[in-house]
């Protein structure tokens, strides 16, 4: 419990399917993946990130489509370019760019939404809680 | 009837916004006729005692220009809360930080280190750093301490209203000044400006293609922008999308972008996040699905420095307000 709070924002389509896969399987993943269903990774704002972050949260994981299979066709590309360029402007603030990781997660790979799960609590842990004054 | 009191205070600025109130030109007239103005140390010689004499809220109004990094500026904004009725936060600085704002990349041992060691045009053999203390022969001479972060008005004291803008233009003023004289203030806490965004009132907006996609990044520095196109057509980066509006459009009508001075309309809480957000999402759009992570990381890439250019004027007001320091 005592674990780093990872605020994750999973898109309806493929992601959110992609955990609920992962629950059915009787899949592990850490009880510090909180997970918010968002329509699309192309929906999740910069400010939102950031937002997390201020209030608590010591990572962040964005969970979209592969690219390609985007339910809006165009959001996960938006959502890329977006991660990136907030990654590096994190880092110029003195916030580890591995706290925020854009990953994608079929709505058919429960496994793969568990491992990348698994890994980024793995990320977090050892990078220790975010301490922002 | 006696006239209401203003006064103007300075804090971490460079002094333009004491420029603006001048231009008002022959405005100022009307407001001298107006008001009695009770202290304004760039300009009349009233000095901080003047002010301790006052009653608790006699002055009606005061305007506080500047970001707030050191001791004495808190102490001066406080006593000027306690006497004024309204204070109003005029200029980028007190609003959002502004560019005194972009020191929260360092702390004061960096800057101290750079300033008074490193700047090669310094010499400092015996390594002088300024000390809120320092005995001189007899005497104690003292200096306000000097903060790590700078501050905006509002998280020092309570703000009532906000002339935003770098420098805040006089027409905005006037409109300012008039409704506090005329008890005509909006609810408490709004910005004296339109809460539209610049785009939406830029002369350029007209030629604005439908769909925007930058594929190379420009600075402006490395060409002449067409003085009818909108800049983000052209590949520099404009922050007239995520800026509110107001200004007069100074800067688009100078052929330069935007670059954020007004603050975010009044939903956005972190103007750099939108910023970012913004451009990241018409950069290369028009062949989105043709691109690998790669050519994507390379477009976002061209952009050298993001966290000083969309929090150019904002970053003490930003929700991380500052750089984690390790």
């Amino acid at each position: 419990m005592n674990e780093p709070t990872i605020v994750s924002f999973l898109c309806n389509w493929c992601s959110y399917e992609g955990a609920d896969k992962a629950g059915g399987a009787r899949l592990n993943y850490p009880a510090n993946i909180r997970i918010i269903r968002v329509m699309c990774s192309g929906r999740v704002d910069p400010e939102l990130v950031i937002q997390a972050l201020k209030e608590g949260a010591s990572g962040v994981l964005i969970l979209g489509c592969h690219p390609g299979d985007c339910h809006y066709k165009k959001g996960n590309y938006k959502a890329l370019r977006r991660t990136h360029l907030l990654k590096k402007t994190l880092k110029q603030l003195g916030v580890e760019e591995e706290r925020v990781r854009l990953d994608w997660v079929a709505a058919g790979e429960g496994e793969r939404f568990a491992e990348v799960a698994n890994e980024m609590a793995e990320t977090i842990k050892n990078l220790g809680p975010l301490e922002l004054s | 009837m006696a006239k209401p009191k203003v006064a103007f205070y300075w804090c971490a600025s460079c002094g333009g916004c004491e420029e603006a109130v001048v231009d008002l030109n022959e405005d100022i007239l009307k407001v001298v006729e107006a008001v009695d103005i009770v202290f304004w140390p760039v300009a009349l010689d009233f000095k901080k005692k003047d002010v301790e004499a006052m009653g608790d809220g006699e002055i009606a109004v005061s305007f506080i220009n500047g970001a707030i990094r050191t001791e004495e500026q808190e102490e001066m904004v406080k006593l000027l809360r306690k006497k004024s009725g309204l204070i109003v936060a005029f200029g980028s600085c007190s609003h959002l930080g502004g560019i005194p704002g972009l020191a929260n990349f360092w702390n004061r041992d960096a800057i101290f280190e750079r300033v008074y060691k490193e700047i090669p045009s310094n010499a400092n053999p015996e390594n002088v750093f300024p000390k809120t203390k320092a005995k001189v022969g007899e005497k104690e001479l003292t200096l306000p301490e000097f903060w790590d972060t700078v501050h905006t008005l509002d998280q020092v004291i309570d703000v009532d209203y906000y002339l935003p803008g770098c420098a805040p233009p006089p027409d905005l003023i006037m409109q300012g000044i008039t409704a506090i004289l005329e008890g005509k203030l909006p609810e408490k806490g709004t910005v004296l400006a339109p809460d539209k965004s610049l785009c939406d009132t830029c002369p350029r907006g007209e030629n604005k293609p439908e769909k925007l996609s930058i594929k190379e990044i420009k600075r402006p520095y490395e060409i002449i922008p067409d003085p009818e196109k909108c800049f983000l057509e052209e590949g520099i980066i404009c922050l007239g999308p995520v800026t509110r509006s107001g200004c007069g459009e100074r800067c688009i009508n100078a052929n330069m972008p935007c670059r954020g001075c007004f603050g975010p309309t009044k939903e956005v809480i972190d103007q750099g996040a939108k910023g970012l957000s913004a451009i990241a999402s018409i950069l290369g759009v028009e062949d989105e699905e043709k691109m690998t992570e790669k050519d994507m990381q390379k477009l976002t890439d061209q952009i050298v420095d993001p966290a000083g250019l969309f929090y150019m004027y904002s970053l003490a007001s930003s929700l991380l307000k500052r750089k984690r320091m390790a």
